[in-house]
């Protein structure tokens, strides 16, 4: 089953779910008022896309609603899928596919999000595609997050490079690197730690394990992926910009879209923030993966669920 | 920081509400829709945050302003204390069986922490001289059973495990026969995360329930989630009858919203909160904290307070 099918099941396996309510406003409104800017403000706002960025949405609209002298709710949905894929869009390099090799990819983020689940099918999306993957735990501190680790790059095939609990990260990345460079491998995915954005330490230690690949792997295309549970509000946007601070994040991992959640805090990132959806979480399993394409995204919002 | 937006907000509201005597209709209004817009910032659901601007306006209009506070202030009073009251009495407790042992049950989605909060219980029951026994019953996640292993070594509380090819009922009834055995008065017992959605696991939650009859089913959610976490609540609420609320990864900045969204959704009391991934991470609820914090404004409150 493809993301788009699996994401429409989920979908309507929820009574009040956006795709249903704007469906709902879109259908029964035969005319565009206030009545219906405000339904569609909350059907916004219930998938997570929060107030200011809702608003920026919902004003766009009123405004090429009058621009263009739109007057049919149809014509209004054909809008708004424009200017929520406009936002996901816009000078943004949607591929997750390495400009050249061999390349190290740097997996952040906070606590339980899903950072090495993702890797693990990350390594199995990027090995079918005839890659040579390899794995650095550089999760030194959670209990047991070495032998996950290990679990996933048994289940997919790939090495991985490991210390004991407790060691260096920063060191354990440094050593992923020089055994990437002498067993020729071409793309190394890094598992870091869940962190909390407001932990000063635990982000100064993102920053010394950037050096290293920096220093190491300079020769390395270089990729740092934020991952992001669908199901977490407001918050997402704080963690974003504090990881950029201390990383270059240039792609979003949205895990747990298999819920009944709907990630609509990416829309804001976007918007505010620049940073493109890659790929989507959609289940525990090993090809639960998916690459983003925010056609479908959209398309996906806005179809009717029976 | 984010919290500074509604205060500041409040201010520009309020300094056009002069009047003293009843405060008026129009005042309760102006200073609602600033309120409205804190909680929905702060991931409150939006049918919670409707019901909830709506009850608390209907209280304020009419009532006499106190002599120390302007009709603004007046009104946040107002709201804090009606967030305090929904959220439930500080520090409900678990229920402790007066035969042994005593068995609870943590359940939630993916990631929300329910294996660190199984050892942190673990550790205040231990403080609290009884006799835990942590019981691995999530055969799903890979390294899960030794997760609970590690975390139990760390603390020098007994794990119960019998590998990942036998069902997680079977496992949480042996435990109980175990911990019977070994005079062991707390069960607790870590599920695999699972979507509210998932009808299988959720099955398999609901037959747990019926083998082992626990004290205690504790919904674990995480303090960051969004406007969703009404339907996870609902649904683990409808299907499990939970018995009261666990919210971690309070030591983030997050409003915390939620808090008041899935009390308001399931009426369960909030019993714990984790605050760090340390074992020792773990404090009671305080409704008073919680509300001021899901207002983002300490500092106004605090103002209030001493009036
Ligand atoms: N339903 C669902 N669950 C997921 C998805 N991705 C990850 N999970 C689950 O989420 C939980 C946490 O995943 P991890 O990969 O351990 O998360 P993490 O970010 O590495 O966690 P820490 O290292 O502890 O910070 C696990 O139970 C995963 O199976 C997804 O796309 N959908
Ligand atoms: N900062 C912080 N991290 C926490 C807290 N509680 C748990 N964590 C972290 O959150 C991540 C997930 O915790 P787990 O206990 O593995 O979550 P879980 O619900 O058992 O996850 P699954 O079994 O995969 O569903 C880990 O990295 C924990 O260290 C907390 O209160 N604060
Ligand atoms: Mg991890
Ligand atoms: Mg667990």
């Amino acid at each position: 089953m493809g993301w788009f099918e699996k994401l429409k099941e989920s979908l309507a396996k929820t009574r009040d779910n956006l795709t249903q309510k704007v469906e709902a406003i879109f259908s029964f409104t035969t005319q565009i008022d206030e009545e219906f800017y405000e339904e569609l403000e909350e059907a916004l706002i219930m998938s997570d896309v929060g107030v200011k960025t809702t608003q920026h949405i919902i004003e766009t609209l009123r405004k090429n609603i009058k621009d263009k002298k739109i007057s049919t709710p149809d014509k209004a949905k054909e809008e708004l899928k424009n200017i929520i894929l406009d936002i996901m869009k816009k000078d943004k390099n949607l591929s997750i596919i390495p400009g050249f090799l061999p390349a190290v990819f740097m997996v952040v983020g906070v606590n339980g999000v899903g950072k090495t689940t993702s890797i693990g099918k990350l390594a199995y999306y990027f090995k079918n595609k005839g890659y040579k993957v390899l794995l650095a735990a550089g999760d030194t501190f959670r209990a047991a997050a070495i032998d996950q680790l290990e679990v996933w790059s048994q289940r997919v095939g790939v090495e991985i490079i490991k210390q004991s609990e407790g060691s260096d990260p920063a060191a354990v990345i440094f050593d992923a690197i020089q055994a990437a460079k002498s067993r020729k491998v071409d793309i190394l995915i890094c598992d870091t730690a869940g962190r909390l954005h407001n932990k000063r330490n635990l982000m100064e230690e993102l920053r010394k394990i950037n050096r290293v690949i920096e220093k190491e792997g300079s020769n390395f295309y270089k990729e740092t992926l934020l991952v992001l549970d669908a199901t977490t509000g407001q918050n997402a946007l704080f963690q974003a910009k504090e990881f950029l601070e201390v990383s270059d994040v240039n792609g979003i991992v949205l895990t747990k879209l298999d819920g009944t959640a709907k990630g609509g805090i990416v829309i804001g990132i976007s918007n505010e923030l620049n940073i493109p959806v890659k790929m989507i979480g959609v289940g525990e399993g090993i090809d639960d993966l998916q690459e983003f394409d925010p056609e479908m995204f959209v398309e996906a919002l806005f179809e009717t669920v029976k | 920081m984010a919290f500074e937006g509604l205060t500041q907000k409040l201010q520009e509201t309020f300094r056009k509400l002069r009047g003293k005597g009843k405060l008026t209709e129009k005042d309760v209004k102006e200073a609602m829709r600033e309120v409205k817009l804190a909680l929905l910032e702060a991931d409150v659901n939006y049918k919670v945050v409707k019901d909830f601007v709506n009850s608390v306006t209907e209280r304020a209009i009419g009532q006499e302003v106190m002599e120390s506070l302007t009709p603004g202030q007046h009104v946040i009073k107002i709201v804090h204390e009606e967030l305090v009251n929904l959220m439930g009495a500080k520090e409900s407790k678990i229920n402790i069986s007066p035969k042994p042992p005593t068995v609870i049950m943590l359940v939630g989605l993916q990631g929300a922490g329910k294996t660190t909060m199984a050892a942190k219980l673990a550790l205040h029951f231990k403080r609290n001289n009884k006799h835990p026994l942590l019981v691995a019953a999530d055969v799903y996640r890979p390294a899960a059973i030794k997760q609970l292993q590690i975390l139990g070594g760390q603390i020098d509380i007994p794990v119960f495990a019998l590998g990942d090819k036998i069902s997680p009922i079977d496992i949480a009834k042996a435990s109980i026969e175990y911990a019977k055995k070994n005079a062991r008065d707390i069960v607790i017992i870590d599920t695999a995360g699972r979507l509210h959605v998932d009808e299988d696991l959720m099955l398999e939650l609901e037959s747990i329930k019926k083998e082992v009859e626990p004290n205690e089913i504790l919904l674990v959610v995480d303090a960051m989630t969004g406007q969703d976490a009404v339907n996870v609540a609902e649904s683990f609420n409808q299907r499990l009858d939970i018995t009261g609320v666990i919210l971690t990864k309070l030591d983030g900045d997050t409003r915390g919203g939620a808090a008041l969204s899935v009390k308001a959704i399931t009426g369960k009391p909030i019993k714990f909160v984790g605050i760090g991934e340390k074992l020792s991470d773990l404090e009671i609820f305080y409704p008073d904290r919680m509300a001021s914090r899901i207002l983002g404004m300490g500092d106004i409150l605090t103002l209030i307070e001493k009036a």
